[in-house]
């Protein structure tokens, strides 16, 4: 158990030497890659383990919070999720963020997610949790407000922490009434407690629980940006591009479905697939899934393609969890997190090769100019369509195979959803990498180095490989017939999308130079943020907020305290005689009370 | 002992008008007053501390100091640091350095005795001296508006303080002594009736001082107004007085008669937490923002109060509120520092007129981001272990079998106020110091080697309870 609070509090360590000795050194980097790569061999060594520590957090009386651990195939195979995309971003970061003025901040900050990202994945209770749950948000709140002069930037920072809180309030009630009803907060003794209660409450159980998953559900909405609060992903992109990889595309926002797995786990799949909050749950992956590629396939930086294709995937994950097929949700949660993060990183080594320019209009033949680069995105949107094979074949079969046994409609949503995902993806390789170069930058775009390239090569090995069974070893996470194929209905659904995406995605770009088809309503992304920003917060909540002010000014203070005071001011004036001012009202009142102190007190 | 703790500031002042120089004699009053107040911490439970010396023999009172349990300690620890840090960090005018830490001292020392004081008349004697320094600080040196905005607070808490004179004076009556150990014994003669109307008496007075909604516009515009290190210890220190009596009196004395008016309460409440929420949103300036959101802040205790009173038996919700008292103290005294050196560093307070400050002053964006994030509760930070408790006591009696008690409905709906927080505090921090630098801030000098050591020991205050909430909370075992 020590090696897993050395893993825990490792990076908390680090970021802490950063901020506050390392800061003008130049070694902030360098330690926080040694804390990544320290508690990346720890997560192998903890591959499997069981166990559980916990000390006192906060004691009142036999009432106790704890921050504790918990060990198990869960959560140690999330840990091997976590630091193995964690250390190839940190070392990519090393080369991405050579020339930045702030990189010891920037440092800091990927160590801090690092702890808070690791003590979500081994809480052993709900408070803990939310405890770096909450952390997580601030980290990420640091990262994508890293280049805070940029005012776009300070503001999805901004907007990025508060859609998250506006879950967590779900989230915290979640917590509260679940806390109630089983009596206990830590995962592992929760299960008699609500035992109990459906025994004793046959008829309403079902509907208590169900509001109590819906509100800790908000949670994970917020942070695995579903819609409707997915709206802080795209604007997250505004981040350095690694911390897009690592944060906003394999597991900042993978927490939400870590979580849920980690209550159903908790709470028992059994109960779960009588809670009509379940399909809840479904219908909003399935719903993010739809909307997210939808909006996909209209997005012109290759960043907010990327992000557009996380919402979509997570919505899959989600989706998963509603039909309460953890290991399939769990397993394409794994698949993902490589080969996005590949993909975030191959478009932030196509960034910086084109000096920041992320329009995927003013690139196009980078693959004369960036084989190897070329090499690696291709083989991440390769497992992210889901070419047979590769691992994201495997996984998206799983949850599709899912929907379609629950024989439930989402199952065709969750096709359609697989033809676009390559046809965006198509889209973006064909515009940014074939045909010829449309902007100076591309033309002169060079090959990355090693730094960058070898995270990349090391990623899009997992990316293609991470499907197969044999890595059951390293991964106990993944469900043991992973890897396994039998053609059927499903399969032949998913592989003739695959095939309409790729050919539609083709036909329609290959060796155009603006795109061909424009839809309003897909660019404006369905207008939630207008709808958002406009209505929600500039009509609603600022318009709101001053007439309230109004009324605090003019009734409460105006009228009712104004009065009060002009009354006792008229009072005050009899008695003024030595200069004007407070000390006489004070001094007047003041003798008041000493008055009726003394009278009371002698007389009574 | 605790006697030389609570007179030692008032001695400083008198040195103080004697001709001692301001600033040192006040720092080093301060400082030895914080070395005593953490050594009370570690042996609060020895009788030593007790302290007693006959004032009048009918009616009885005694100038009487001690620690009757943990809550008297984290109060006098709260005073003690807040004050180090305000006189720390204080910048007087130039000739006016007796009066802006005598009464820095002056307020401290009231604060303590108050806290630490174990008769009721010199329970209420104390809070008087302590208000005293305020009026005439505002008055004297305040900013903008200070004639209207001393001439309000004194209505107003004066005023409160005779509602609840009054309550005091009842209760003093019906237990027949001014012991307030006593007094606590004597509790089972009050009949319900009585206990009805003091409790009225009580909420309202105690809650003035509080600012309790709707009893609260005197606090941001006096905050706003008020010299830096009266800020701090008034909003940090002095307003918890009025929790810390209901805490004290109202919930051991006349628990029935609370029970009675739970409900307007819990409405008072949520009218801190999202009437003056929003009210905060609106704000355009950040002195007042910050004033406004430590009124909203106040809901929080009041609902751990409102815990209590539903549930008396429930540990939970009377530490919640101590530790949340302690968290508000520290963070909003470091707010209201940090905001004079950012009006000091670049002469506006109006957030139209700032931006991009954190390139000019990295060590102030730095702090000030810290006591943003303490104060909307981010883990990690004092605040989130007292706010998380507040809202695990209200939940405490809950099982699922029967519905939701109105102070849960009340719990959920103040969980909203951790949005709106969030978002006025991001908003503020955004508009000051992110984003492009402007003429005001480009260069904008940053903070000095006092201020940091000031803030500093805020922070770290803030940080030790935040990550290991048993420092505090064993305290009160």
């Amino acid at each position: 158990m020590n090696l897993a609070w050395l893993l825990l509090f490792l990076p908390f360590a680090a970021s802490l030497a950063n901020q506050l000795v390392l800061k003008k050194t130049g070694l902030a980097p360098l330690v926080s890659v040694a804390s990544a790569l320290a508690t990346f061999i720890l997560a192998v060594m903890l591959l499997g383990t069981q166990g559980s520590a916990a000390f006192h957090w906060a004691s009142i009386g036999d009432f106790h919070l704890d921050i504790g651990l918990q060990l198990d195939t869960l959560s140690t195979g999330m840990m091997l999720v976590v630091t193995g995309i964690g250390l190839p971003v940190h070392v990519f970061s090393l080369a991405y963020m050579k020339d930045d003025d702030g990189k010891a901040r920037y440092f800091t900050g990927l160590s801090l997610f690092m702890f808070s990202m690791t003590g979500i994945v081994l809480a052993d209770n709900f408070i803990m949790t939310f405890i770096f749950w909450e952390l997580v948000g601030f980290s990420s709140y640091l990262l994508i407000g890293h280049w805070y002069r940029k005012p776009s930037a300070a503001d999805a920072a901004k907007k990025a922490f508060i859609t998250n809180r506006i879950g967590d309030f779900g989230f915290m009630i979640g917590i509260l009434m679940l806390w109630g009803i089983t009596g206990q907060l830590s995962f592992d003794k929760m299960k008699p407690g609500l035992e109990a209660f459906q025994c004793a409450n046959p008829t309403i159980w079902v509907g208590v629980l169900s509001a109590t998953v819906l509100c800790i559900f908000c949670g994970a909405v917020g942070k695995s940006a579903q819609v409707p609060l997915h709206v802080w992903l795209p604007d997250a992109m505004e981040g350095p591009t690694p911390v897009s990889a690592l944060i906003h595309a394999a597991t900042m926002v993978a927490a939400g479905v870590y979580m849920l797995f980690r209550v159903q786990f908790t709470l028992g799949c059994e109960v779960f697939q009588q809670l009509p909050a379940s399909d809840v749950i479904a219908w909003t992956g399935g719903i993010t899934a739809l909307l997210a590629a939808l909006m996909a396939t209209q997005q012109d930086d290759i960043k907010r393609v990327l992000a557009y294709s996380t919402l979509s995937q997570l919505g899959y994950m989600v989706m998963a969890v509603g039909f309460v097929a953890g290991d399939a949700g769990m397993f394409h949660l794994f698949t993902h997190a490589w080969f996005k993060a590949l993909l975030f990183l191959g478009s932030g080594a196509v960034i910086f090769a084109c000096h920041h320019q992320q329009n995927i209009w003013q690139m196009g033949g980078l693959m004369k100019t960036m084989p190897l680069t070329t090499l690696t995105f291709a083989a991440g949107c390769a497992a992210l369509i889901a070419v047979p094979g590769t691992s994201g074949f495997f996984s998206k079969e799983l949850i599709l195979d899912a929907a379609y046994q629950a024989g439930s409609p989402l199952f065709w949503v969750g096709a359609f959803v697989a033809v676009l995902t390559p046809f965006y993806m198509t889209r973006l390789f064909v515009v940014a990498f074939l045909g010829k170069p449309r902007s100076d930058h591309a033309a002169h775009a060079r090959e990355v180095g090693p730094l960058m390239l070898v995270p990349l090569a090391v990623l899009a090995l997992l990316a293609i490989s991470s499907g197969y069974s044999f890595l059951n070893r390293f991964a106990p996470a993944l469900p043991h017939h992973a890897g396994e194929f039998h053609f059927n209905l499903v399969a032949g659904v998913s592989m003739a999308a695959l095939v309409i995406g790729v050919v539609a995605g083709w036909r329609l770009y290959a060796g155009k130079d603006h795109d061909p088809i424009c839809i309003p309503l897909l660019r404006e992304r369905f207008k939630f943020d207008w709808f958002y920003d406009t209505i929600l917060i500039r009509y609603f909540q600022d318009l709101l907020a001053s007439i309230i002010h109004f009324f605090d000014e003019f009734l409460i203070n105006g009228l009712l305290v104004g009065g009060l005071s002009r009354s006792a001011e008229g009072f005050g004036n009899l008695f003024r005689r030595v200069q004007s001012g407070s000390l006489q009202g004070y001094a007047f009142v003041f003798g008041l009370g000493v008055i009726l102190v003394i009278y009371f007190t002698v007389f009574i | 002992m605790l006697a030389l703790l609570v007179l030692l500031p008032i001695a400083a002042f008198l040195a103080l008008l004697c001709g001692a120089p301001a600033r040192l004699t006040a720092i080093g009053a301060a400082a030895l007053n914080l070395t005593l107040a953490l050594v009370a911490a570690c042996s609060w439970h020895c009788s030593s501390w007790a302290f007693s010396v006959p004032v009048l023999a009918k009616p009885a009172i005694n100038l009487a100091f001690g620690f009757p349990d943990g809550m008297s300690v984290v109060m006098v620890l709260l005073t003690a640091i807040v004050t180090l840090a305000a006189v720390l960090s204080g910048k007087a005018p130039a000739g006016r350095e007796t009066l802006y830490f005598g009464s820095s001292l002056l307020l401290s020392g009231g604060a303590l005795g108050a806290f630490a004081a174990t008769d009721l008349f010199f329970f209420y004697a104390f809070h008087e001296l302590a208000l005293l320094p305020t009026f005439l600080m505002i008055g004297i040196l305040g900013r903008g508006e200070r004639r209207a905005a001393a001439w309000k607070i004194t209505i107003y808490l004066g005023l409160g303080s005779i509602v609840l004179l009054a309550g005091l004076v009842w209760l003093a009556n019906l237990t027949g002594t001014f012991d307030m150990g006593k007094m606590a014994a004597a509790a089972g003669n009050i009949d319900p009736a009585a206990q009805k109307a003091i409790a009225a008496l009580l909420l309202v007075g105690f809650g003035t001082l509080v600012s309790l909604f709707p009893f609260h516009s005197w606090a941001a515009p006096a905050y706003a107004s008020a010299p830096a290190p009266i800020a701090m210890l008034h909003a940090g220190v002095l307003k918890k007085f009025g929790l810390y009596g209901l805490l004290r009196l109202a919930i051991p004395l006349v628990p029935d008669g609370l029970q009675v008016w739970l409900n307007p309460l819990l409405l008072l409440l949520l009218g801190n937490i999202l009437w003056v929420g929003y009210v905060t949103v609106s704000q355009k300036r950040l002195d007042l923002l910050l004033g406004n959101s430590s009124v909203m802040h106040m809901g929080y205790i009041f609902l751990a109060i409102a815990a209590l009173i539903a549930m008396p038996d429930n540990p939970l919700a009377r530490s919640a509120a101590i530790v949340l008292m302690f968290a508000h103290g520290i963070s909003i005294a470091l707010l209201f520092d940090l905001t004079d050196r950012i009006e000091r560093s670049t002469g506006s307070l109006e957030m139209a007129d700032l931006g991009g400050l954190a390139k000019a002053t990295p060590a102030l964006a730095f702090m000030f981001g810290i006591a943003a994030m303490a104060s909307i509760g981010l883990p990690g930070l004092a605040n989130f272990a007292g706010e998380v408790l507040v809202f695990l006591a209200a939940f405490k009696s809950y099982t699922g079998t029967a519905g939701l008690a109105p102070v849960q409905l009340a719990c959920i709906a103040s969980i909203w106020g951790v949005v709106i927080s969030a978002v006025y505090m991001l908003r503020a921090y955004r508009n000051i110091f992110q984003g492009p630098a402007v003429n005001l801030t480009a260069t904008a000098p940053d903070l000095a080697l006092s201020d940091r050591a000031a803030a500093l020991l805020l922070i770290v205050t803030l940080f030790a309870v935040g990550l290991y909430p048993n420092l505090l909370l064993n305290l009160l075992k």
